[in-house]
């Protein structure tokens, strides 16, 4: 399913939304769309073969977590399309870019907008950080590490019944602080899952701040090329690199691209919050009346009305 | 008593062998989980995975996600303690179809702490979802592998290896308990290796009129506390259970928990490890040392009934220990 708009349209609309509603709801994980938003624009609009999407355009409320009894018990997965022999699989490794991911589900059609207005509601499935239950998450992923993990499992099944479909995994830079990462990257290599691939958001932030001074990971194109990856590295805003990256041939290898972005591309007001970037809250109205000024003339977009507050 | 050689490597094999989506998986362990003749033979139903468990627990939950029903083989202490989360967000939580064969469960190892798993059995049945077996002789080994594989979400199951003795003429069933003896007077609970310690000391204990009921677990979750609770009201001093594995949060505790809710009072002596770390050693050793064998358990009988047996340990060495071929000829004991 292809969306209409262009890459760099939907990123830009990703942006404007997260911004809207962060600064809506007096907080939000905003430098995540800043930085990843021409990924996940690209991953959902050209480099993923995505059935249409399965679930209803509202998501439906929480509805159980998987047990014996649940017999409705249903993952966000349909919400990237049915699960079929032909068809990609993504899974969205930092669970803490559920917000982004939302977002990115409404631009390219496969959520409704009021599913947003659902975000971190009790009851809902739309969860803050993303469940396996809410919208376009198909496995959880909330603790860091475990995603390609599952990703390169998923991918070695898939290659041994013969289906078509390739497994994608969106990571986040953190991520190589984790050991479980370097497992999963010499497991793919050591049995040549090729049909896996990977986007690693490389914005060098991480909950505490700038990850050089919560701990350096050194230089990670070439561990993971040590590791038996495929590496491409790429400006993560730039996306006919992205789309470039894309096509490096991995024969027999896990391919993982870099994608080097900013934590505050198209959102330059936010530097001012460097390096306390993982989540933007606000101290002061005034704060937030002037990111809202600042940010929307960033973006090309009228400030969010906040009426009478 | 007849004793069986790898009764896992060849119950294992020809069972995966008809089913092409079980797949065997091997953390580096694969000898010493008798899983190296199915490697040689099947090497495209076999991965190896290398000493890396916390991927294997995820990736195992990928291929449960794809549609197969891996075993993992690993000692029982490496498939839950380092990769504790990985098992709840990868394999537990969305239950998937996996299988974690855990070997040398609790004492069985004479590796000392770090290779004993000493509180699996408490850490699984708390996970929601989880199934938990224990197997306790050659036949329950053999066929808890077919067993294990009809369950619809996780399961863990403590394996015995090498060496295993037949004490079961009937296959494990998940969710029935073995009644052994059907006596009066002290019920005795009892699981994996600590049941054949515990038939050695009936025999005795019979012969000094003591008359004993005697449960072999091999189901540990669910947790059949209504039968428990049954055979607990039907004995006149109380109940002891006896465990390869630390006494909080084990068969003591499910058997305390049964009782309290029924509202039954029974007193209640729980043999095993008492709030301690193990050290390395034979597992005789091991078992007279911790308080888990044959001599044990008289001694908790004795405390119970409030009256001494007379039973030394030398006549329990020598008790004979016969298999036991069907479950009328063990309730007539």
């Amino acid at each position: 399913m292809r969306n209409e708009r262009t890459t760099e349209e939907i990123a830009h609309a990703i942006r404007a939304r997260v911004f809207e509603h962060t600064i809506r709801n007096n907080g939000g994980y905003l430098s995540q769309a800043a930085s990843a938003a021409e990924q996940l624009a690209f991953l959902y609009n050209e480099a993923l073969n995505l059935g249409p999407s399965t679930m209803p355009m509202i998501p439906p409320p929480f509805s159980g977590v998987p047990s014996a009894e649940n017999t409705e018990y249903r993952t966000g997965a349909g919400y990237n399309g049915p699960f079929d022999v032909v068809h990609d699989r993504l899974f969205i490794a930092p669970a803490h870019y559920a917000l982004v991911a939302y977002a990115c589900l409404i631009e390219v059609g496969r959520m409704a907008p009021e599913g947003l207005e659902m975000f971190n509601k009790d009851g809902s499935s739309v969860e803050m950080i993303g469940a396996e239950h809410s919208p376009g998450m198909e496995v959880h992923n909330g603790t860091l590490g475990i995603g390609l993990s599952t990703g390169a499992g998923l991918a070695w099944g898939r290659k041994k019944k013969g289906e078509e479909g390739e497994v994608c995994v969106f990571m986040s830079d953190g991520e190589v602080q984790e050991g479980q990462t370097w497992e999963a990257v010499q497991a793919a290599a050591f049995h040549q899952i090729d049909n896996l691939w990977a986007i690693m958001d490389v914005n060098r932030q991480q909950c505490d701040g700038a990850m050089d001074s919560v701990m350096e990971v050194g230089d990670i194109a070439t561990k993971l090329r040590n590791f038996g990856a495929v590496v491409a590295e790429v400006d993560a805003h730039d996306v006919a690199a992205l789309r470039q990256a894309k096509a490096t041939p991995h024969e027999g290898q896990p391919l993982i691209i870099l994608a080097h972005s900013s934590p505050t591309h198209g959102m330059e007001f936010l530097r001012r919050r460097f390096p306390r970037l993982h989540y933007v809250r606000f101290r002061t109205a005034e704060e937030r009346a002037e990111m809202n000024t600042a940010i929307a003339a960033e973006l090309g977009i009228a400030p969010v009305d906040l009426g009478e507050n | 008593m007849e004793m069986v050689n790898r009764p896992y490597a060849s119950a294992f094999e020809s069972y995966a062998v008809q089913h092409p989506e079980v797949l065997c998986l091997s953390a580096d362990l694969t000898s010493s989980c008798e899983i190296d003749g199915f490697r040689d033979r099947h090497p495209e139903q076999f991965l190896s995975l290398g000493m890396a468990e916390q991927n294997m627990l995820s990736f195992a939950g990928g291929l449960g996600l794809a549609g197969f029903r891996p075993f993992l083989h690993s000692f029982g202490v490496f498939l839950y303690r380092r990769p504790y989360d990985q098992l709840m967000a990868s394999v537990a939580y969305p239950r998937r179809k996996v299988r974690l064969m855990g070997f040398l469960p609790g004492v069985t190892t004479p590796g000392g702490m770090t290779h004993q798993a000493i509180e699996d059995i408490a850490v699984m049945r708390t996970i929601p979802n989880m199934t938990v077996l224990e197997t306790g002789d050659a036949t329950e080994v053999e066929s808890v592998v077919a067993e294990a594989d009809t369950v619809d979400g996780p399961v863990y199951v403590r394996i015995l290896r090498g060496s295993v003795p037949r004490l079961f003429d009937t296959p494990l069933k998940i969710g029935k308990m073995r009644v052994l003896a059907e006596g009066s007077d002290v019920l005795v609970v009892t699981a994996g290796i600590t049941t054949e310690e515990a038939i050695r000391a009936r025999n005795a204990l019979g012969r000094a009129g003591v008359s004993v009921r005697h449960l072999h677990l091999n189901t540990l979750k669910p947790f059949d506390a209504a039968q428990i609770v049954e055979h607990a009201a039907s004995v006149k001093h109380g109940v002891i259970t006896m465990e390869n594995h630390l006494v909080a949060g084990g068969i003591g505790s499910m058997v305390a928990e049964a009782l309290a809710e029924a509202g039954l009072a029974r007193r209640l002596i729980r043999l095993g490890l008492q709030d301690t770390y193990a050290h390395g050693g034979s597992r005789p050793y091991l078992m007279k040392y911790y308080g888990m064998d044959a001599t044990a358990l008289v001694a908790a009988v004795e405390r119970l009934t409030g009256q001494a047996t007379g039973i030394d340990e030398d006549s329990l060495a020598a008790a004979r220990v016969d298999a036991v071929h069907s479950t009328a000829k063990a309730e007539a004991l």
